[in-house]
Formats: C-alpha cells, structure tokens, sequence
C-alpha cells in the first residue's frame, strides 16, 4: 500500500469527525448569573454595555453609514455567522477584526486597534443589531482547519492548574467553583460589560481571562488561536440565541 | 464631552412625579487600582451631577469613588407644564457632560 | 443657588477627607469604621430618628462593583414637610460617604435608585435629611463575596 493510499484513507477522518458536540440543554452564560445581572442585562436603558451601543452607533453614522446605511438593516444578523472566513483577509477572522479592516479601507481610513474603544462600540452595536437572532456559523471550507485547531485548544489541559476547557464548562457546568457558578463557556452575550472589570470587553478579553484563571500563558489580541477558539465556541454554541451587550459579574 | 444617556416616560401627567434615569459613561477611578505594572491609578470621578427643568434645578447629586463605574442614577420629579430635561455632570478633572430629552406633558 | 452649591459641595469634600485608615497602598482587608462622627456631622449632631426610611439592596451582593440600591422615604414632599437630602453611608468603604442627592418639593416623591460600590460585607447606612432640621435613618447589612476597591481584576 502506498503512502498516498494511505494519506487518501486517513484524510476524510477530520471531515466525518462529527458535528461539535454541544451540551445539554444549551443554557446562555446569562442563566448562570444572579437575578441582578440578568435584571441588569435585561435593561434597555440601564445596561451600562448600550453606553458602547451609543457610542457606536454614532461612530456608524459618522464613518459607515455612508455605505452601509441602516445598521439595522444591513447589520441585521452579521454578528451570528462571526468567526468566519474572509476571502480578502484569506483567513479566519472575528466581528473585531473585520470591522477593523473595512475601517482600514474606507475611503478615509481609520485605524481601530484591538480592544481599543471605538473599536469595542462598533463591535457592540453592529453585534447588537443581530439580538435574538442564533448563531450559525459556517465550518466548512477553509474554516474547518480552524475549527479543528480551536477544538485542539478546548480539550488541551493547560496552564500551571494543568485544566481543560472542557472539564469546566462540559462536564462540571452548573456547579460552583469558589464564589463562581460554571457556565457552559458559549459566546452568545459579547461583548460583555464585566462587573469585575467595570467597564465593558470583547469575548477575546474574556477567553485571556480563563487563561489567567488556570495560570495559562495568555494568547496576544488577535492571537489565531483566540479566533480557533472564538470559532469553536461559536459552532458548540450553534442555534443559541445572542443578546449582546450581555452583563456577567 | 463625556457620553451619557437620559430617560423619561414616553408621556408624564401635569402634577404627577415621574422618574428620570441617568446613565453616565466613566470609569469612577478610585485611586485604589493598580494597572499591570503596579503603578496606581489615579483617581478620577464624576464629582457632580445637575438635573434642570426649564432652567430650575429640580435635583442634584455630589458623588465620590463609592458610586460604581458608568454610574446610574434615577429620581423622581414633578412638573406642572411642558419642558425639556437637562442634565449636566462633571469630573473632578474639570470635564463636563450634558444630555437632554424633551417630556410629553399631558 | 450657584452659592448653595457651592457651599454644599464644600461641605461634602470636607466630609470626605475625614481620616480614614485606608491608604493608597494594596489592602487585603478593609475593617469597618466607626461612622458615628461622620452620622453627627451629616445631621449637625441632630439625633436621627428611626424608621420611615426603606433601602433595596441584594441580601448577597456578588460583586461589590456595582451593587443595585434604592432608598424610598415615605413622605408627603410638600413646601413644608419634604426630604432635602438622602446621603448614603458604607461603613467599610475606604471614603464610608458614597454619595448626597438632594431633592425637594419638586422632586413629587422622595425615591431615588443607583448602583453603588461596596468594599466588602458590610452595614449600609443611609440618612435623610428633612425639611425643619429632622433625620431619618436606616441600615441594612449585605454580604459582598467580591470586595470593590480592593480584589484585583484581569
């Protein structure tokens, strides 16, 4: 038998690997919080995350609106098919990431650096304008390697604590760990405002954050291994309803 | 200018209190936190904050580091005829902040 | 009315820079302070009378950065009898004076609602300052599992 009848035999495996696993049932990281966050997220007005709605929407009619005209039109469901692939950028990229590019090649460009906070407002309004809406994402293509390695990255053991993704937030979800009730880990709600960072930030600032919790190395903004993850959160997510700004202590 | 957002009822009765709600975008630094290299952050919060009804100040607060960050704030006020919330806030960095919204007085 | 601001806002810092133990350096722990010369300063040594005051506030308050809070105080809100000022008192807080509203006749209700921070578990005090020199006052203890001002954050 020759290697490349062995290579032809071995390679449909990651394709027939299966669809992304997802728990049961599917809860939103909104459920594990207490009755004030969730009163809190649930608040139109109150919720300090539409500060960055507010601003952003007035960062869109400034620089986007021209030719994207009514977010709520143009935008509407957009945040719920991020990560995907991008045929200009030619690879993987998050909401934050595109919207930076197209920044970049607007007629008047603006640079928008990660985590920065127009970056952030534009991100949660444009994200906000697909609420309610579920996330399906596509794996397929040129994404199914990423979404390969961000399934790598959610079962490897890292970090001092030596800790999993998945013994967390697959098999110990719903349980309490210290003063922290474990959710399921999905994407659903972000950007989020952090009552523990008093101020609001991106899924990508909140996957660092797990890092440091199990004393990881942490990944840079914009890492591709963030992105791997984003994208396979996003899929174990898949049909989950968003609610962006969301509110988490 | 700093950002912040007001409401009021979509329509308020002559003679009837209502509430208003503030939501102000800072930070509130209480001059406790440190950034990631040790150094402390100095403190920074919104000190003052004026609410005026046609011109009369109908509610005013003075606020330190104990209020939380983005802070919010709802009170009630009265009015007999229509006009035009305002509200003005300011830092003790001298920055300033104002929003408006008009009532439907009926 | 300029000059009563001013005057109001005088009063407030001063009341602020009472010596307190906290310091700039870290803490791991916050005790309470004893607010009784902060209570007489904000009632002019006026001896508060209990009741007719009601505080919200979580019984568990899972993050001290922002703890939701109102305060009612059942009162008719006429020229002649209102509430004028509503101060709010955290006795563990490194500044225990977290905040003074005033309000008035025109105010219509004496309520008010904000979300506050609070260092540690801790007794929440709160005086309401009424028209002819009276006071009210009220206290409620929260259990803080996340101390504001003092728990690192990533």
């Amino acid at each position: 038998m020759s290697l490349k009848f062995f290579a032809a035999f071995f390679a449909w495996i990651p394709a027939y690997a299966g669809t992304t696993a997802q728990p049961q049932p599917l809860k939103s990281g909104i459920e594990f919080q207490s009755v004030d966050v969730q009163r809190l997220q649930a608040d139109d007005f109150g919720n300090p995350g539409m500060l960055w709605v507010t601003r952003g929407e007035a960062l869109w009619k400034d620089k986007c609106a021209s030719c994207h005209q009514d977010a709520a039109v143009s935008m509407r469901g957009v945040a719920t098919r991020y990560p995907k692939h991008d045929a200009a950028l030619g690879r993987v990229v998050n909401l934050d990431e595109r919207i930076r590019a197209c920044a970049a090649r607007n007629p008047a460009p603006v640079a928008l650096a990660l985590e920065s906070e127009p970056l952030l407002a534009l991100s949660t309004y444009v994200s906000r304008q697909s609420r309610g809406l579920p996330i399906s994402v596509a794996t397929d293509g040129p994404a199914a390697a990423v979404l390969a390695r961000g399934r790598d990255i959610y079962f490897q053991r890292q970090g001092q604590l030596n800790v999993a993704c998945t013994q967390c937030h697959d098999a110990s979800w719903g349980r309490t760990l210290l003063a922290e009730k474990l959710s399921q880990g999905h994407p659903a709600d972000w950007p989020a405002y952090r009552l523990e960072w008093q101020t609001l930030g991106s899924l990508q600032r909140r996957l660092r954050a797990c890092y440091f919790g199990v004393r990881a190395e942490l990944p840079n903004f914009g890492a591709p291994d963030l992105v791997a993850l984003e994208l396979y959160l996003a899929d174990r997510a898949r049909g989950l309803a968003i609610s962006p700004p969301g509110v988490r202590k | 200018m700093m950002l912040g957002r007001v409401q009021v009822p979509t329509t308020v009765r002559k003679g009837e209190p209502f509430e208003v709600r503030i939501l102000v975008q800072h930070p509130m630094e209480t001059g406790y936190r440190r950034d990631l290299n040790g150094q402390a952050i100095p403190m920074n919060v919104v000190d003052k904050l004026a609410c005026r009804i046609g011109g009369r100040e109908v509610f005013s607060a003075e606020l330190g580091s104990g209020m939380a960050a983005n802070p919010y704030i709802a009170f009630y006020v009265v009015v007999d005829g229509p006009g035009t919330v305002e509200v003005e806030w300011s830092d003790d960095r001298g920055e300033r902040g104002t929003v408006s919204t008009p009532l439907n007085v009926t | 009315m300029a000059g009563d601001a001013q005057v109001r806002r005088r009063a407030f810092l001063a009341i602020t820079a009472l010596p307190l133990a906290a310091r700039a350096q870290s803490q791991r722990f916050q005790p309470a302070q004893d607010v009784a010369p902060l209570l007489q300063k904000l009632t002019g040594g006026v001896a508060p009378e209990r009741g007719g005051v009601e505080i919200e506030l979580p019984q568990i308050a899972e993050n001290g950065n922002s703890v939701p809070m109102r305060v009612k105080v059942a009162n008719p809100m006429t020229p002649q009898d209102h509430v004028s000022a509503i101060h709010i008192v955290a006795e563990r807080n490194p500044r225990p004076l977290v905040a003074t509203f005033h309000l008035g006749p025109q105010s219509g209700r004496a309520e008010i609602a904000t979300r506050v921070r609070l260092a540690g578990t801790q007794k929440v005090t709160v005086i309401a300052a009424l028209s002819g020199n009276r006071f009210r006052m009220a206290q409620v203890d929260v259990l803080v599992t996340s101390a504001a001002c003092l728990d690192e954050s990533m």
